[in-house]
């Protein structure tokens, strides 16, 4: 046992780029799996919530007007940037979920590989889900995907590939996202900021909210400025009933919870983003 | 303007029955809980015939039907088959394609201009498109062996009555699901004639099930619990309650809603072309069209002379009988519509746009309204904002490109818009900002069962046609 008392984190939240407390000025107790004091997260309020669309509706515009390729290239940089903090992670999920470190591990390394799956299909995926259509008429007509806007997510508990595997698909086709982490668990995402924050992530294009799921996520889910909410995070079926109802109101795109936990470690398919995608379609005129 | 001598299209290739059932398990049944009520021809307020605004029961029989059907018959028939069932369907439409263009217009208010050469050719392309991909599923990017969902519940509008059945039926049966659809209050004679052509197509019974009525009929079906997935296209206030009253189900939806589209007209339009375009954009099915291009957006430096040409043009559009071949603008669906038309337009006036309509002469019975513009309208008045759903043009101006997308974009809705230029560059630039479902480019309100079609932010989710549109029916 070293003698040397060590240097404790600071978790707070991660909106439009920067690390502020909750405007409440609230926190909570995360505990370890085995009931151990870990560090107070920042319990985020209605304010921290809408601050956090505002931050990713700011950086729509541009995180979806980049370049497919240059979308591919960053988030390729946040495997790189999380596999070199490794080790980092694989303490937090022996702490957060009681794996072993080798267990811990392979849930690291799979969210790397995660990463860099989804890195690829920035570039990809028109292709794949666009078409061109053979109107009878003189016509190029054509059908694109297209991000749908700013993503509310509501992260399951599994704290690192879960949440990796519901942002990762979010942002990859241009779309910015505000997330509330694993209310249990929620110190792997604050550390997945960090890892964010210096991967060339422009500022606002992922937020990341600590706190309570029922406190937060209806302000998001009734937010007129949120296009769509992603709910697989929400274990209770009475709050998803409610949140879904109340993203009604704008017509929001759903993902509704799912009926058993997934198993995040399976193909993730394209579900998860196409989910989050609008299709256009263009009629352009054919002539001399 | 010279006069045309009265060219109507006969009506006796239509037979109305006095009075018609539901379409239930493949034959025509009286109701268990409805009750009658009569459906008018608009352009003359003529009581055409009494048809059955299902209840609960109804309904519930219906679903039970539409069951059945699916997991005994449906769902165990060879791609191959069921798309051979779709081929006979439109081969029938386009058989019976005169008599269903005269009912349409006779039931709706539509000249007979464009339910014969628009509605009724698109439904008959609509039922061969999605016939082909019955046994060709495997190869739609879905997966090797995509899935059905079951029953489909599906409620239509009354604008295009059965080419929006064409759009919800003819996708969900090549897919393999069956079918419960309600047609709207005002429009239910082509989806019942649409249930003869079930009949003489021997489709197995069951498999498509016709109930007509009003909001809460269409309410029982989208609620009812053996239906695992609604398509809906109506208003957006009707799809908010739908999406509202399925949270926490796991029935699959999709909406088709309302819109307020910008048709945008740049300083090197080809005019006349634009004009045309203009026209058509709103005023193409008396501007019942929930992607109408209801907002023209006109670059300032040509609003002046483009207006001026318009308005030379609505001088020349023909308001009437919508039997009639020359007629360019038929009756306004009911009166509700009509009432709303007016009290938007009234309101347009109170608000401070300038209201213009070319001299026309209405009939003395029926609904009609005649072709409206609205100049001096800024992006705050109601009439740029809401959906009007009628022949109201709205006029508004921009300088710059950048100004262009800011106010087309303007809108909580995002189903289609319209841009008028020579230059390509400019075309796909605009198409790239537009957040709408459907760009049209020196065109507008064109369709094709190949392009899929459907709406961005509160203009509703999914889409129908295409490829893209067999994934609202698939579990995937």
């Amino acid at each position: 046992m070293s003698d040397r008392l060590s240097v404790r984190k600071t978790y707070k939240l991660f909106v439009g780029g920067a690390f502020p407390r909750s405007e409440s000025g609230r926190s909570y107790e995360v505990r370890s799996a085995d009931g151990r004091f870990l560090a107070n997260a920042a319990l985020a309020s209605r304010k921290d919530a809408r601050d956090a669309v505002v931050a990713a509706r700011k950086a729509f515009p541009g995180w979806s007007g980049a370049t497919a390729y240059n979308r591919g290239q960053v988030l390729y940089r946040v495997a790189e940037v999380l596999e070199g903090r490794r080790a980092q992670f694989v303490a937090e999920l022996v702490d957060a979920e009681g794996l072993t470190p080798r267990e811990a591990e392979r849930v690291v390394d799979a969210a790397v590989d995660r990463w860099v799956w989804y890195a690829g299909w920035s570039d990809k995926l028109h292709q794949v889900r666009g078409s061109s259509n053979p109107v009878a008429g003189p016509y190029f007509d054509f059908s694109v995907p297209e991000p749908t806007g700013v993503v509310a997510v509501v992260a399951p508990a599994s704290p690192l590939l879960g949440l990796v595997s519901v942002v990762a698909p979010v942002i990859v086709t241009g779309n910015t996202c505000v997330v509330v982490a694993s209310e249990r668990a929620p110190l792997p995402a604050i550390t997945l900021a960090e890892v964010l924050a210096t991967s060339d992530v422009p500022g606002g294009v992922v937020n990341v909210l600590t706190g309570r799921v029922a406190e937060i996520a209806p302000w998001l889910a009734s937010h007129m400025d949120v296009n769509a909410i992603d709910l697989t995070g929400v274990g209770d079926p009475e709050l998803a009933t409610e949140l879904e109802a109340a993203a009604a109101e704008n017509l929001k795109r759903v993902v509704r919870p799912p009926e058993d936990e997934p198993d995040w470690a399976a193909d993730p398919g394209l579900d998860r983003m196409t989910a989050f995608l609008e299709i256009k379609t263009v009629w352009h005129p054919v002539g001399t | 303007m010279f006069e045309y001598a009265p060219a109507p299209e006969s009506r006796s290739i239509v037979d109305i029955a006095p009075s018609y059932g539901l379409f239930i398990d493949g034959e025509m049944v009286d109701p268990i809980d409805g009750h009658p009520f009569k459906t008018v021809n608009p352009a003359t307020e003529e009581v055409l015939s009494e048809v059955v605004a299902a209840g609960p029961a109804d309904v519930d029989r219906a679903v039970a039907a539409a069951r059945r059907a699916y997991e005994e018959v449906w769902s165990r028939l060879p791609g191959r088959e069921r798309g051979k069932y779709l081929f006979r369907i439109a081969r029938l439409v386009q058989e019976r394609s005169r008599e269903l263009a005269v009912l349409e217009t006779i039931d709706n208010g539509k000249p007979i201009r464009e339910s014969r050469d628009v509605d009724l050719p698109l439904v008959a392309a609509h039922f061969f498109y999605h016939a082909g991909w019955a046994d060709k599923l495997a190869y739609a990017g879905f997966g090797p062996d995509p899935r059905p969902l079951g029953v489909a519940g599906q409620v239509i509008p009354w604008n295009f009555p059965l080419l929006m059945l064409a759009w919800k039926v003819a996708p969900a049966l090549a897919t393999g699901n069956t079918v419960v659809l309600k047609p709207a209050e005002t429009t239910p004679l082509t989806a019942l004639a649409f249930a003869d052509i079930c009949r003489q197509a021997e489709l197995p019974p069951g498999v498509v099930n016709i109930v007509t009525g009003a909001g809460d009929t269409g309410r029982a079906l989208v609620e009812h619990p053996g239906v695992d997935k609604v398509a809906f296209t109506g208003s957006t206030e009707v799809g908010r309650q739908i999406a509202r009253s399925l949270a926490g189900s796991r029935k699959k939806l999709t909406l088709e809603l309302g819109g307020k589209a910008a048709n945008v007209v740049f300083d090197d339009a080809p005019l006349d072309q634009a004009v045309e375009g203009i026209v058509n954009g709103i005023f193409f099915n008396q501007g019942h069209v929930c992607c109408a291009g209801s907002r023209l957006l006109v670059q300032e430096s040509i609003a002046e002379e483009l207006l001026e040409r318009l308005k030379r043009r609505l001088r020349t559009l023909r308001l009437g009988d919508p039997l009639d071949k020359n007629t360019d603008i038929g009756a306004i669906n009911s009166q509700a519509q009509l009432d709303k038309i007016r009290t938007l337009s009234e309101i347009g006036e109170q608000e401070g746009a300038e209201r213009w309509s070319p001299p026309c002469e209405l009939p003395e019975r029926g609904y009609w309204f005649p072709p409206t513009v609205f100049t001096g309208v800024s992006q705050a008045h109601r009439i740029a904002r809401e959906e009007i759903f009628g022949p109201v043009l709205s006029v508004l101006t921009f300088r710059t490109p950048a100004e262009a997308v800011e106010k087309a974009n303007n809108t909580p809705y995002g189903l289609s818009a319209g841009v008028w230029t020579e230059k390509g560059s400019r075309i796909l630039w605009m198409a790239q900002r537009l957040r709408a479902g459907v760009v049209w480019a020196n065109t507008f309100n064109r369709f094709d069962p190949t392009s899929p079609f459907g709406g961005y932010k509160e203009s509703g989710f999914g889409r129908e046609g295409g490829r893209h549109g067999l994934e609202a029916y698939l579990d995937v």
